[in-house]
């Protein structure tokens, strides 16, 4: 059994913000992730973030990454690659971990699990085939692995990940032959949408993907149109001869570890479905078990930023290396910089949300 | 297909080329990468074929969750390809069904 | 505004003529000078910060938009590839009698050179003329978002915003 004070799974930007932040202080701590690398879902960001200084605004996803990890490594954090936590027990107090081949567990004072986000599915007929993937995964194929899944592509979503993986896909040299919206708006920023639309990639607001077909892999898809509940309207079929389709229809928070060890759940659809409740030091309703980033509710990469923060000096005041005082300042520094995110017409919604989750456990 | 120049990572930077068998046939992929993504650069996209209709499946979610690309390796069964790094000399197999658990029955 | 960029994703020449972010037309008369098509309220403020004249504002509430002090800009184009949402242009109507430059970011491979005939295509992707490379900017600090100026004829200065290669030869 390993003992340690304060032990981290998931080491993407809330994992590798809350080791820093904590181990700063001076708290012994442990960032767990089941890959080869850390970073999460920053190493295959390779576009520019938006925001502000604080959070690198202007600096690609997979730097601030690495910058991030640079610091964890500094700050004296221990990190374990290849590591898979499988398993929470004893009232949120002990890991079982699988390092490597080695099958371990893990004592600890304080958890945190910043397990980050799954794609939904969406299903249609032949969605089974080969050549339908997530966008997620078609991201991870091309950003990390340099092996792109097709190269004539159908977008399923125009939010964030399919507006921002359809140019990513372009850049790595496929065909993007539309992205298909069924909502009458995309809902991702404009600026994601313009930067395609100017190179030609049409987005087709309300219409789905209806059909994908070919032998024994997509070498078609059938697009329909929808009316305003979601309806196909016959007679508005349309071709595309496409062997990938991307499906970017939302993430939602992969918590099952929170829900292992009990902590309370509630619905909040804005934030992507099923998300552990939790206060505004981002403690679950299991003591002394965290969450934060995606795990608590999606949203973007400065947000989980802050929550992570908000984390390790939640766990840093609550062990004893920092101040009451000091901690009050910290939170106030960051709960005014997750202010400046959570506004305009895209924060609001992810605000409100956020207070209805804080209220349930209060 | 592979992305060997790509205008933000650069040039693609990969270990070795090492051998390995695919369904009995030798091929040729990087030791170190996921079986998944040498079978893909080599244009395979079909890994199994479901167990109830015999329908083919490939990559779905690429980070070894949902299961949809598991292959026999080395002779064992459900092996997740998109997770799992190639060795040289590796056998991989496009799974029917189960796999060997199946002759257990 | 938001609505006819949420249906199309594409900001039309109506919407930009209200942003803060854009020149008027006697600015782009007398030289180079930015031309921002930012018109979402995105929390994000890189380019208030890099322009070296103090040219943009976006203020503390960095959901505002930005404002374009047209004096202070000289079109100097360093805030082009610090934009995350590529939505910043250089625009220069001064250039010549038949044509002016338009300078835009641009993340794809192969980089065009100069003097090259290109394909001047608009917000819609469309092609809308036949265009020129002038000059292609690549440097480090510039982070992998290249800016390349483009020859256009003039009265096209305000739809280009990208390019194609011509078809090559069977």
């Amino acid at each position: 059994m390993i003992e340690t004070e304060f032990a981290v799974v998931g080491a993407g930007p809330a994992g590798l913000s809350a080791a820093l932040e904590a181990g700063r202080a001076g708290v012994q701590t442990m960032l767990m992730d089941e890959n080869q690398a850390p970073g999460g879902q920053l190493v295959k960001q390779i576009h520019k973030f938006f925001g502000s200084k604080e959070h690198w605004a202007g600096m690609r996803g997979r730097d601030i990454g690495d910058k991030l990890l640079e610091q964890v490594k500094k700050a004296g954090v221990k990190v374990m690659l290849d590591t898979v936590v499988w398993g929470i027990f004893d009232e949120g107090k002990v890991l079982g971990i699988k390092e490597g081949d080695r099958n371990r567990q893990i004592r600890a004072q304080k958890i945190l699990l910043a397990t980050g986000a799954s794609e939904n599915p969406l299903a249609f007929r032949g969605w089974t085939l080969p050549g339908v993937l997530g966008a997620g995964a078609a991201q991870t194929l091309v950003n990390l692995h340099r092996v792109l899944p097709g190269t004539r592509v159908l977008m399923v979503g125009a939010g964030n990940v399919g507006l921002i993986v359809a140019y990513q896909l372009l850049q790595a040299g496929a065909h993007v032959l539309a992205v298909v919206e069924a909502l009458p708006t995309i809902g991702g920023y404009g600026v994601h949408a313009s930067k395609i639309r100017r190179m030609g990639v049409p987005i087709l607001t309300g219409h789905t993907v209806k059909e994908a077909s070919g032998n024994a892999k997509v070498e078609r898809a059938m697009v329909v149109r929808v009316d305003d509940r979601g309806h196909p309207v016959p007679g508005t079929e349309k071709k595309f001869e496409v062997d990938t389709i991307c499906i970017a229809v939302g993430l939602h928070p992969l918590a099952e570890l929170a829900w292992i060890c009990g902590c309370q759940f509630a619905y909040i659809s804005e934030l992507g479905g099923h998300v552990p409740v939790h206060t505004e030091n981002m403690e679950t309703t299991v003591p002394g078990v965290y969450v934060a980033g995606d795990a608590a509710g999606i949203e973007e990469a400065t947000v989980a930023m802050e929550e992570g923060r908000l984390t390790g000096v939640d766990v840093a005041h609550c062990l004893g290396y920092i101040s009451g005082g000091k901690a009050q300042r910290l939170r106030a520094e960051i709960q005014t910089r997750i202010q400046l995110i959570r506004t305009g017409p895209f924060g609001e919604a992810l605000k409100g949300a956020k207070e209805k989750l804080i209220e349930r456990k209060g | 297909m592979r992305v060997t120049e790509h205008p933000i990572l650069g040039k693609m930077v990969k270990g070795r080329k090492v051998e390995f068998e695919f369904d009995g046939k030798p091929m040729r992929g990087y030791e170190g990468e996921p079986i998944a993504t040498a079978l893909m650069g080599a244009g395979i996209k079909v890994f199994r074929y479901t167990v109830k209709g015999q329908n083919p499946r490939g990559v779905f979610c690429a980070i070894g969750r949902c299961t949809d690309c598991v292959m026999t390796v080395d002779g064992m069964p459900n092996v997740r390809t998109c997770v799992t790094l190639l060795r040289k000399g590796m056998k991989v197999q496009t799974q029917m069904g189960l796999g060997a658990w199946e002759k257990s029955k | 505004m938001r609505e006819s960029l949420s249906k199309t994703g594409v900001l039309t020449k109506e919407d930009l003529a209200q942003s803060p972010g854009v020149p008027s037309e006697e600015r782009m008369e007398r030289g180079p000078v930015v031309y921002i098509e930012c018109m979402e309220e995105i929390p994000c403020d890189p380019c208030q910060y890099v322009c070296p004249k103090d040219a943009i504002t976006v203020g503390e509430q960095i959901i505002d938009l930005p404002v374009l002090d047209e004096v202070k800009c000289d079109g100097c184009g360093i805030c082009i590839p610090i934009c995350p949402g590529l939505a910043i242009f250089v625009v220069d109507k001064s250039y010549s009698n038949e044509e002016a430059l338009v300078g835009l970011p641009y993340e794809m491979l192969p980089l065009p050179k100069a003097g090259m005939k290109v394909h001047g295509v608009d917000r819609e992707g469309k092609i809308v003329c036949e265009a020129r490379i002038v000059k292609v900017l690549n440097p480090k600090k510039f982070d992998r978002t290249a800016v390349i100026y483009l020859a256009v004829p003039r009265n096209l200065a305000l739809d280009v915003r990208h390019f194609t290669f011509p078809e090559e030869e069977e």
